[in-house]
């Protein structure tokens, strides 16, 4: 085995592996983490919806309200991972005040990001792009997603 | 310090970095197991029981030579009282289907513990609710250990059944198992004891227990996937209904109706998992070559420096008992880093630990948590796999101090 020093030095998959795993606890993701946005619930929302993820315990619940086409409000509470509840509330700062549309299309780029297809993330996803480390990470894709499983349930039960 | 060097490990030799601490969930594999496994299936391999020549009586020797090892290595003197099974899991869903529909009733009481794995009680909640009998939960001690007058206060002339776990899978907690099994003949109620995290830690005489049925799981042993036992008394075994039925377990099947073969065989329908038994035997042989104390003994040393130098980091909360009263897995939290974070960041220093409510919610619900992460311990770990532990730990700790609460 080479020296410690020799191996921060020589670029292997493990680094990388670190590296990405660095990349992704970054402080951005962590804030939302710590100082979740959006966080509580709405007055009289449109849509209210719970999701858990069974095998860590993940739990969401999203709240929606609707101005005719558009996203009024998003709020959302719930308890689990850094990349589950960021994930959340950077999903809630994305899509307040977008139409139907944007939501499904931003829903889409971001579920595509996750699943580490290439060229996937653009500007539409602002922040939410620190969260392109979870690609690497297949068991960790579900707590990325909990707050858009449910987004996308929400989408697709309002006519 | 160490029983078992990583050289006698293919998996851990490949990888010399890699620190695996997830034994409770299952163990490496050492090089004799999978010779052993090997070797039957290039030199005797046949369906055992089955053939009238010289290669399948080869196969029926090696299959019951390898019952007769496991027994031995879990002080079983009645062989034939070892069931092989999958697993714990299939072992205890036999008791609970096999021995419980034919002998519990309405209004029938099952006490089981809140340190249970759901193996030992999912089984036993739908038999009481198939029953209409009821479910007892004992709670537990504030440290994680299952006191005898609580336990008592819950027995009583219609308690069937009293369940519960040697070692536990979360906290490590080791139980009082003659004086539970004591309590529970008492009330004339039958003792089932999940075994999967004591035969492969503690030295294990199943006959002294006194316990009517005892599970356990190879893999979790240095043995292979897909092989355990379930140890039982004779004449429980004998007036039970099978579990399973098909080929093997039958003595004469007539038109409308058919008997059953004896022990063993009675509940070990189908063709048999051979080569898994003959490599839980060969794990078993090693176990015993090692000697249980010393495995035992080695992991204290490996648990006690983890728990003092886990417990020495600030935000760091361990659950269930001090070092000396526990086998070797630590359950903990690192602060507000959530546990799936924490192995994330832990598989990014090569240290791989469970994370989640380790098929224990009950305990879960009642430690106040929806997950812990645990470090477990066996016979290939060193202190080097702690030193790895505790660096990844701080290193966690580190990375979420950036951003206050």
């Amino acid at each position: 085995m080479s020296a410690p020093d020799d191996q921060a030095r020589v670029p292997n998959a493990q680094d990388a592996r670190r590296a990405n795993i660095a990349a992704l606890y970054q402080e951005l993701i962590l804030d939302h983490y710590r100082r979740p946005r959006n966080r509580g619930n709405l007055e009289h929302p449109d849509i209210s919806l719970r999701k858990k993820n069974p095998l860590c315990g993940d739990v969401i619940d999203l709240q929606l309200q609707f101005d005719g086409d558009t996203l009024r409000d998003v709020r959302f509470t719930g308890e689990g991972c850094a990349i589950s509840q960021a994930s959340a509330s950077m999903l809630t700062q994305r899509l307040k005040g977008r139409t139907r549309a944007e939501a499904a299309e931003i829903l889409d780029r971001f579920t595509r990001m996750v699943h580490g297809e290439e060229g996937a993330a653009d500007e539409s996803l602002g922040d939410l792009r620190a969260l392109s480390g979870v690609a690497r990470l297949p068991v960790r894709h579900p707590c990325a997603l909990l707050a858009w499983d449910i987004l996308a349930e929400a989408l697709v039960s309002r006519p | 310090m160490m029983s078992l060097p990583r050289s006698e490990f293919p998996l851990l030799a490949a990888s010399p970095r890699l620190v695996y601490l997830d034994s409770a969930a299952t163990t490496q594999k050492p090089r004799v197991v999978l010779d052993a496994i090997r070797d039957f299936y290039e030199n005797d391999n046949a369906n055992p029981h089955r053939g009238a020549y010289e290669l399948s009586v080869r196969a029926t020797r090696r299959y019951h030579d390898a019952r007769a090892r496991v027994a031995a290595f879990l002080g079983v003197r009645d062989s034939d009282c070892l069931i092989f099974t999958r697993g714990t899991t299939e072992s205890l869903n036999l008791v609970a289907s096999s021995w419980g529909r034919a002998n519990v009733g309405a209004g029938d009481e099952i006490v089981v513990t809140a340190a249970e794995h759901h193996a030992n009680f999912v089984p036993w909640q739908q038999l009481a609710l198939e029953r209409t009998a009821r479910l007892r939960i004992c709670e537990l001690e504030a440290d994680g250990s299952i006191d005898l007058d609580r336990l008592r206060t819950l027995l009583g002339s219609r308690t069937r059944v009293v369940a519960f776990p040697y070692v536990s899978n979360v906290l490590g907690t080791i139980a009082p198992v003659r004086e539970i099994v004591d309590l529970a003949h008492g009330v004339g109620a039958i003792a089932v004891c999940d075994g999967a995290q004591a035969a492969p830690h503690l030295s294990v005489c199943v006959d002294d227990l006194g316990v009517d049925f005892f599970a356990a799981s190879g893999h979790k042993m240095l043995g292979p996937t897909g092989i355990g036992v379930l140890v039982g008394r004779r004449y429980l075994l004998d007036a039970m209904p099978p579990f399973m039925t098909g080929g093997d377990m039958i003595e004469f099947v007539e038109d409308d109706h058919s008997t059953w073969n004896r022990l063993p065989h009675k509940f070990e329908a189908g063709t048999p998992n051979a080569a898994g038994a003959v490599g839980l035997a060969a794990a078993a042989d090693l176990l015993q070559r090692i000697g249980m104390d010393a495995v035992r003994t080695h992991e204290r040393g490996l648990v006690n420096a983890a728990y003092q130098r886990l417990a020495a980091i600030e935000g760091v909360r361990i659950y269930g008992p001090a070092p000396e009263h526990r086998s070797g897995v630590l359950s903990f939290n690192v602060g507000d880093v959530h546990p799936h974070d924490l192995a994330t960041i832990l598989d990014s220093y090569h240290v791989c630990i469970r994370a989640g409510h380790h098929c224990a919610q009950p305990l879960m619900r009642r430690l106040g948590v929806s997950a812990t992460a645990r470090a477990s311990f066996y016979v290939y770990n060193d202190d080097a796999d702690v030193d790895a532990l505790v660096n990844g730990v701080m290193a966690a700790r580190e990375m979420f101090s950036r951003v206050g609460a």
